[in-house]
């Protein structure tokens, strides 16, 4: 028990949870975007390696790591027209579509990094992001260090949520977003073009993709590898769909996920005689519960994974 | 009189067939113009021209003297033109004012500024007398709520010119005869509309003038008052179509027999006490206003809900498990209410939907596997016989209208023999040609000697298809009378629960009977 208490109550645990919690935040706001819109975006694992694979690269060839972040943006965006042209105008499945760009994007990735780095053993490193503390606000006892002595993309990724939230819920950009998602026949009626904006809004999330695997070379680590995000992509679509499809309560997933994941982490060492693949799990499995009392109250957008057709019902 | 809008020589070609072909309309501001066909006419073709949803091949449309830029709704919506659509545009997880808000400011825009457009909602709703909550969420809103939304939402457009594409095409009696109250006070206040319809009665009650087109042209122009019912049906179909004579009929033995049914929960509105006897050789027509538990009813009787109370007795037996495998083998045939949900698998092929709902049946199963040629063999037979036009036996079923449709379920059930056939609302939505075909096999039915229940909210259809005649009201049933002494007057009675005239007749029915 006095483990559990120690690990709650260490500042480390807290500030841990905001960095892991960043490119779940990302990417659950790049899969909301898409989805809201209408098209499921499994791309998303294989959008978030090029991310993190060209984010690193750019910052090793001389880059700012501002331009790194930028050139994470743009390929994600590529990658996530070439979704949309493929699931929109021409209305592929969406699901062979999206794995088909995540074993591409995957491949790609290690590719170009090959091609780039031919030879090394260990992985060549680059000067990561740093924690900026707030002036200040860093100040205050516990939640200053945790809150406030974070790195750029972090604080960038909390701005985004309200940003997509305001876009969302506050503009008729965001409205006409939300009705795409729901009835593109109805935004079609109203003369907005529902195909237009399927592949902006599609684009603009895979953006956001990039971003979160970015984080991962340019701040979480400081190196490239290929399995380096490990299924985050997949853990975003999921919390989607615990958060019903709302900036606010994809934030709140992607902090209970990493909290789980950060508290594991220190259960590993602070707890013996337990595998540690147990503890491993324990965010899996915790994240699967919350789903699965959420779900029930989903309100999945109606015309998801329907491909439009003018004049076609 | 101005002239608000004009189509000139609008044609229009999908590959081989000529959708319009030279077609001209006008209309003045103030009017309610009927656009009359059967399905399949061109009326939604040319419609969705006006809108800018299909670009013409020649012809141009002009709007108060403005010709339109082919194929741009932006710009039909910003020269006022409203449309309502026949499946309704709207999203059913948003709240009425977003529903109507979307597409209706610059998209950039920082900020949306609700308060000024629910603001400017509820004058619309006020003057227009269409009253709406605009926090509701569309899906909680019944069907003539959302066609109220609408409406509202090409009037938020500023629309001047208002298309309606069979608007009463999924509302009930009431609900299309208040509509049309609310469009001609509309038009009363200076807006001018064009309704398409295929509904001779509506077409009558609430157009100015009626526009009549067959195969892709205009055939006739009439001002309603100068014209009838009949004069429109022969020119919409281009021949005489009359519906079929009902011979007297020949009632036997008792086939179905309901016991004081009570149902509630399940299948919509309850049941509170229903009892009937259905003889062998008759029909016995049920009307009544949808949502008074006719739906249940139906569901009920084709095993799809056991009663909470009460029997229902086949042939004098009750089912073994009242379940729709054991009401299909006890001899009941249906024909759903709506075929789209519970009548056909659109996304599957015309055979498998033939052989559905006799899987079991030796005739296409054999140790458990389907015999796809006898399937086909029947289904082209089926085809043939009911004509069952635009089907082939692998093509896929959603493509085809609602009135071929209708034709392969009827094909369906009447192939398998029923002795009791369910047919709920039969002919709900079809055109002229298409209803006199369902009711001539329903009567073919009955003389063969199936006890048909026939529940429908269609007073023509009832009359004239129907032996004995009760309403449902309430969830419960009215006396009978016999469809000889029916009119208009006396079934609007029953339908509103006022039964002593009914009562009195079916004594004086039974006092004859006995002698």
């Amino acid at each position: 028990m006095n483990v559990i208490v120690d690990i709650l109550a260490s500042v480390g645990m807290w500030e841990a949870m905001f960095r892991i919690a960043t490119p779940f935040i990302l990417g659950t706001l790049g899969v909301l975007l898409c989805e809201r819109v209408g098209v499921l975006n499994l791309g998303i694992e294989g959008i978030m390696t090029f991310g993190a694979m060209i984010g690193w690269l750019t910052v090793y060839s001389g880059g700012d790591l501002w331009a790194g972040l930028a050139a994470a943006a743009v390929f994600g965006a590529m990658f996530g027209l070439l979704h949309a042209l493929m699931t929109v105008p021409l209305g592929l499945s969406q699901h062979v579509t999206g794995l088909g760009i995540t074993l591409f994007a995957s491949s790609f990735s290690y590719y170009v990094f090959r091609l780039a780095i031919p030879t090394s053993t260990s992985p060549p490193t680059i000067e990561p992001f740093r924690p900026v503390a707030i002036p200040g606000l860093s100040e205050i006892p516990f939640l200053g260090p945790v809150l406030f002595n974070q790195t750029a993309p972090t604080y960038l990724a909390i701005l985004l949520v309200a940003l997509i939230a305001w876009v969302l819920y506050r503009t008729p950009l965001g409205l006409a977003i939300r009705m795409t998602g729901e009835n593109p026949h109805a935004v079609d009626a109203q003369g907005i073009d529902p195909i237009l904006l399927r592949i902006g809004t599609i684009m603009a999330g895979s953006a956001l993709m990039g971003l979160g695997g970015a984080f991962l070379t340019l701040a979480a680590f400081n190196s490239f590898f290929p399995t380096m995000v490990q299924g985050r992509g997949w853990i975003c679509i999921a919390l989607v769909v615990f958060a019903l499809w709302r900036p606010g309560r994809a934030l709140l997933g992607a902090l209970l996920f990493a909290f789980f994941d950060a508290f594991q982490l220190r259960l590993q060492t602070a707890v013996d005689g337990v595998p540690y693949q147990i503890f491993l799990m324990l965010p899996y499995i915790l994240s699967i519960l919350a789903l699965v009392l959420m779900a029930r109250k989903a309100r999945v957008p109606q015309a998801l994974m329907q491909p439009y057709r003018r004049g076609e019902r | 009189m101005t002239r608000v809008l004009e189509l000139d020589g609008i044609t229009k070609r999908f590959g081989a067939t000529l959708a319009n072909d030279d077609i001209s309309l006008h209309l003045e501001r103030g009017e309610i113009v009927a656009l009359l066909g059967e399905n399949g006419a061109g009326k939604t073709t040319l419609m969705s021209i006006l809108f800018g949803h299909y670009t013409a091949d020649a012809g141009t449309v002009r709007v108060h003297g403005q010709t339109l830029p082919p194929g741009k709704s932006r710009a039909a919506i910003k020269a006022g033109v409203g449309m309502v659509h026949q499946h309704f545009a709207l999203a059913g997880n948003l709240t009425v004012l977003e529903n109507v808000m979307t597409g209706t400011e610059p998209l950039w825009r920082l900020r949306s500024d609700r308060a000024a457009a629910r603001d400017r909602l509820a004058k619309l709703a006020d003057r227009f007398g269409l009253p709406v909550d605009p926090d509701a969420r569309i899906a909680d809103l019944s069907v003539g709520e959302c066609q109220r939304v609408e409406i509202l939402k090409a009037l938020y457009n500023e629309a001047s010119v208002l298309i309606l594409d069979e608007p009463t095409a999924v509302l009930t009696t009431q609900q299309a005869e208040q509509l049309f109250a609310t469009l001609r006070d509309m038009a009363a206040k200076g807006l001018s509309i064009i309704f398409i319809s295929h509904k001779l009665n509506e077409v009558m009650a609430a157009s100015d003038r009626v526009v009549v087109l067959r195969g892709g042209r205009i055939v006739a122009e009439r001002a309603t008052r100068d014209t009838s019912k009949e004069e429109l049906a022969e020119l919409m179909v281009g021949h005489k179509v009359e519906r079929p004579k009902r011979p007297p009929a020949r009632p036997g033995a008792v086939l179905l027999e309901a016991d004081d049914l009570h149902l509630s929960g399940r299948g919509g509105a309850p049941l509170n006490g229903v009892s009937f006897r259905l003889r062998a050789g008759e029909t016995l027509g049920i009307i009544g206003v949808s949502g008074n538990g006719q739906t249940t009813l139906a569901g009920l009787v084709s095993g799809l809900y056991p009663p909470d109370q009460g029997a229902l007795r086949i042939k004098g037996a009750s089912l073994p498990r009242h379940d729709v495998p054991h009401a299909i083998a006890a001899g009941i045939g249906r024909i759903p209410e709506d075929r789209h949900a519970e009548g056909v698998l659109g996304d599957m092929e015309t055979w498998e939907n033939v052989i559905l709902e006799r899987l079991w049946s030796p005739d296409y199963a054999r140790h458990g596997i389907i015999r796809r040629g006898a399937a086909r063999a029947a289904t082209e037979r089926l085809l043939k016989d009911y004509d069952v036009r635009g089907a082939r036996v692998n093509s896929r079923v959603r493509l085809l209208s609602g009135g071929n449709m209708q034709k392969l379920i009827l094909g369906r059930v009447l192939e398998a023999g029923p002795s009791i056939l369910i047919a709920a609302q039969p002919s709900r939505g079809l055109d002229e040609g298409a209803i006199a075909g369902v009711h001539r096999r329903l009567i073919e039915a009955r003389d063969r000697g199936a006890g048909v229940l026939l529940i429908s909210e269609d007073l023509d259809e009832v009359i004239a298809l129907s032996d004995r005649i009760r309403a449902i009201a309430g969830g419960r049933l009215s006396p009978a009378i016999p469809a000889a002494r029916a009119n208009a007057q006396l079934l609007g009675l029953m339908m509103a629960g006022d039964w002593d005239a009914a009562r009195k007749i079916e004594q004086e029915a039974e006092a004859a009977d006995a002698l």
